[in-house]
């Protein structure tokens, strides 16, 4: 299962692409996708989303759905996900304990 | 201090109007990120992780209060409140907005400061030793010709496209502080027979993944003859270094692959080409730079001060603070100040922007107006007064900067790895925070002396591992985060590349193997005089490989 991610290009904020090709700031909130075929056709979502000035750097990644909760595979995409483990304040992380 | 003349000011200023616009016309989407990726490189403005990272350059280390200030105006107003002070001298913002940062450079060149050249296949930043100007061991301040490196280095046509980037280091002293040998060129100052000023060179250093200490091409390079000298290894490099294949393109594999008797003799080649040409050195050119660094007016006084022995005798923390962190000043009645960035349990080379303003003051109050960056991600207060010490510590201690422990187990040198970097494949800065609170009391770290951590998050050894007396290299391995041990690296005169000890350990593990290793030492060392480096030279790896693995 995977999921398409990218930086906005204005502020540089990871984001995942939504439903209705929507850039949404929480990978709980991504889109997944299944198979080559589904997986390409988000990347495609990327790569207008790209040329129209939205965000930089698409590619996708894996995750798994743990209890119905999204979540990285890799740790490089945890962290993404979350903000630096050495600065619990900033990044994602911080805007979930305040939201 | 070097100022801007008219020649850079305008073109740092051209630089950012030229930069504003591309900022413009990306967002407009005029520019692809195609485009527009190379050009925001040469500003120095990476896309990481979380954000942009905006990698900022402190020529040779060297700045004063007012800039210092305006780094902490910047991390403040455009940032999270904090800079990270790099292996390579300079400073990153890790959190700024792409459509900030024509404002940030604009700030910056009210400074006389810049992004240029801190990324992208060109000469970077000059590096120097951070007590040029100040240590007593110097035979004369590499600064000026940094200087002098820089401003031909800067927006050179011939060498912006070089087959990858291009490192130079300089240091003026014999114990060399500035690793001149792990850099593409390493200048190691010196003087001949005669008296007169010169370089011995070095040429082909560097860390990275194929870790290769620098070869000496010359023993004594006049002084006249650094531009066009330089300019010769640059041309053969530009020439003959391999475009094929990025990760044999350092100019250290044109040394290994061309052998260097035959490189040595491309450059001299070239050299006689150009030597008598416009890149020869006027002796009045070189003085008038010098000037721009003339030492501070500082009266001689004592060699010791009452009274920071008398506040030595019962204050033990300040007690560790002087027998560490002090480098002997030339001017007898001053030294040279390391403010430790390297709090216990705290990122190494972070600073808030309040601390930022507190150096500033310092610098500006204790200083001389001062300042200085080591490669090894500390603050240096180059010209400080002996006597006074007790009232800077006192203000060091109220912004937390006042660890005693430069050069010590906690002094670590850690790139920001995963928690950041787009390239990384593990986490430095939790394993040197794990280290310092590990070995943080003073009472431990000073039982065990001078001993070099360096970790960096992946094979690119921006955290220097090579060259650590014990280096750790993070990877990943199976999905999870993996450490390399390394011993016996160091990157001083006596250079040496660390030798990979065994079989990696687990995150969980590896503090306990560095422990390991440090009882190991303890157990086997001379005495106390004999360091970790030097036990390790005089018994090998054997004792340290059957602790950590047991005998074969």
């Amino acid at each position: 299962m995977k999921v398409i991610t990218a930086n906005r290009l204005l502020n540089g904020d990871v984001v995942w692409l939504g439903e209705n090709s929507n850039w949404v700031e929480r990978v709980t909130l991504a889109k997944t996708f299944d198979g080559k075929d589904a997986v390409a056709e988000g990347l495609e979502i990327g790569v207008t989303a790209e040329k129209n000035q939205e965000v930089v750097g698409v590619y996708e990644m894996d995750v798994t759905n743990e209890e119905g909760v999204i979540v990285p595979v890799r740790l490089r995409e945890r962290i993404r996900a979350a903000g630096p483990t050495t600065h619990p304040e900033f990044g994602k992380q911080a805007q979930a304990v305040s939201a | 201090m070097y100022r801007y003349d008219e020649f850079d000011a305008s073109f740092v200023n051209q630089r950012t109007e030229q930069f504003k616009d591309q900022v413009r016309r990306r967002l407009a989407g005029e520019l692809s990120e195609d485009e527009f990726k190379p050009l925001r490189l040469m500003n120095g403005l990476y896309l990481q992780l979380h954000a942009y990272m905006l990698r900022v350059a402190i020529p040779y280390g060297t700045l004063n209060g007012r800039q210092m200030r305006k780094l902490a105006h910047i991390a403040r107003t455009y940032d999270k409140g904090y800079g990270h002070f790099t292996t390579r001298q300079n400073i990153q913002f890790n959190w700024p907005k792409l459509e900030d940062t024509p404002k940030i450079l604009e700030e910056l060149a009210e400074v006389e400061m810049h992004a240029i050249q801190t990324s992208g296949n060109c000469i970077r930043n000059v590096t120097a030793d951070h007590f040029a100007g100040a240590a007593a061991d110097e035979i004369a301040d590499p600064r000026p010709y940094a200087e002098i490196l820089r401003q031909w280095s800067s927006l050179h046509p011939e060498f912006s496209f070089l087959p990858r980037k291009f490192k130079i280091a300089i240091t003026g002293a014999p114990n060399d502080r500035a690793a001149v040998q792990v850099h593409d060129i390493g200048l190691q100052l010196t003087r001949n027979d005669e008296g007169e000023i010169g370089f011995e060179v070095f040429v082909g250093g560097g860390l990275g993944r194929t870790p290769m200490i620098g070869r000496k091409v010359r023993d004594f390079l006049p002084e006249e003859d650094l531009l066009a000298y330089s300019e010769a290894i640059l041309r053969v490099y530009n020439r003959y270094g391999r475009r094929d294949n990025k990760y044999k393109a350092r100019i250290k594999i044109l040394v290994h692959e061309t052998g260097l008797e035959e490189l040595k003799a491309d450059i001299e080649a070239e050299f006689e080409k150009i030597r008598y040409g416009v890149l020869r050195l006027p002796d009045e050119e070189v003085r008038r730079i010098e000037a721009y660094f003339a030492p501070p007016p500082l009266e001689v006084g004592s060699a010791t001060s009452d009274a920071v022995e008398a506040r030595r005798a019962k204050d033990a923390a300040f007690a560790q603070f002087l027998a560490h962190n002090l480098n002997p000043h030339r001017v007898p009645g001053y030294t040279s100040v390391t403010l430790s960035m390297k709090p216990i349990g705290g990122i190494p080379g972070d600073a808030s922007d309040a601390q930022m303003d507190v150096i500033a003051d310092l610098a500006e109050q204790y200083g001389q107006d001062e300042l200085r960056i080591s490669h090894e991600q500390n603050v240096i207060l180059p010209h400080v007064k002996l006597d006074d010490l007790p009232v800077l510590f006192d203000k060091l201690v109220e912004a937390e900067i006042a660890e005693g422990n430069a050069g010590l187990i906690t002094d670590i040198i850690a790139c920001p790895g995963m928690d950041y970097c787009a390239l990384a494949t593990a986490r430095s800065i939790p394993v040197a925070q794990r280290i310092s609170e590990r070995f943080g009391t003073s009472e431990r770290q000073a039982e065990i002396g001078e001993l070099k951590i360096k970790i960096s998050g992946c094979i690119n050894a921006c955290g220097h591992h090579h060259v650590g007396h014990i280096g750790i290299l993070g990877l990943e391995k199976k999905g999870e985060e993996f450490y390399q041990v390394t011993l016996g690296g160091s990157a001083n005169e006596n250079a040496s590349i660390g030798e990979i000890v065994g079989r990696g350990f687990s995150s969980e593990q590896v503090i306990d193997a560095i422990e390991t290793l440090v009882d190991t030492y303890l157990g086997l060392r001379s005495g106390k005089e004999e360091t970790f480096l030097e036990a390790y030279r005089r018994v090998g790896e054997v004792p340290f490989k059957e602790a950590l693995y047991g005998a074969a």
